[in-house]
């Protein structure tokens, strides 16, 4: 299809890109932490792989090379805003790179019923984008668009190696402040409905 | 040798997806049989995995694929 777009089908790059828009945009909001800023990266970041199509070798996947574009318009857009500062994986805030979970004694599950709440689905935003960044791209890549190791490391420039270490420390920082705020959540109460 | 928590913690990750060594998700699997506060942090951290891969959590904001799609369609006229 990308030989058929170079070729001058330009249509079929809107059939190339729909299976990516979710992945492109979530990269970009995770960065840019507002829909309409994370919108305008996507746009971007759509158009300058439309423009530079030609740059794309086979060998990458091309989910990975769209990821990797959208990351990158939303850094430089940061760094010209002086808002992007890439925190060293040094800058954890745990003690000699532990990372400690909240400590409980039990666990009761949480259903995906309770994600039609809106303060759930907020609460676990507001913990997803306050993670430092480098835990958070990768934790959005790995855990919410589903990417393996290998891809989210490509898409990222970084090793497999630390892709494992930040998921991890993403997921034990996600426990450590989710868990204690999802145990208060109360079970909707049911409505009585008679059976006859 | 028995896995002591913080070990036990260090492993969660890999014992989520399921990539530890055999040897390794073995004593981690029987250090979680008796340790109800272990057992308990796994299961909080599997559940909140659960919740954010939820599409609820993110959605495509309205007319985000109209709005990209009419983009594209001007800058491949121009």
């Amino acid at each position: 299809m990308i030989a058929s777009i170079l070729a001058g089908d330009t249509q079929l790059y809107h059939q190339l890109i729909r299976p990516y828009e979710r992945s492109v945009y979530m990269m970009a909001l995770s960065y840019m932490k507002n829909e309409a800023d994370a919108e305008d990266v996507a746009q971007e970041a759509f158009l300058k792989a439309f423009h530079h199509l030609a740059t794309f070798r086979a060998e990458a996947k091309f989910s990975t090379w769209l990821i990797g574009i959208a990351l990158n318009e939303a850094r430089s857009r940061l760094r010209r805003e002086g808002a992007w500062h890439m925190e060293s994986i040094d800058d954890t805030p745990f003690e000699d790179g532990q990372t400690s979970p909240a400590i409980l004694r039990d666990w009761r599950e949480v259903p995906s019923e309770a994600l039609e709440r809106k303060e759930v689905r907020q609460m676990l935003q507001e913990a997803i984008t306050n993670l430092p960044a480098i835990y958070r791209e990768v934790f959005v890549l790995r855990d919410v668009e589903e990417l393996n190791n290998v891809e989210t490391a490509a898409a990222l420039s970084i090793t497999v190696g630390n892709v494992k270490v930040r998921l991890h420390r993403a997921r034990l920082m996600l426990q450590k402040q989710l868990a204690p705020l999802l145990r208060n959540i109360n079970p909707r109460s049911r409505r009585w409905v008679p059976w006859f | 040798m028995v896995l002591d928590c913080k070990h036990v913690w260090d492993c969660i990750s890999g014992y989520l997806d399921d990539t530890l060594p055999e040897e390794m998700r073995d004593r981690v699997q029987r250090h979680l049989d008796h340790c109800e506060i272990c057992s308990a942090i796994l299961d909080s951290a599997r559940n909140i995995l659960i919740l954010t891969a939820d599409d609820l959590i993110f959605q495509l904001p309205v007319g985000f694929s109209e709005r990209l799609h009419a983009r594209l369609d001007q800058e491949m006229r121009s």
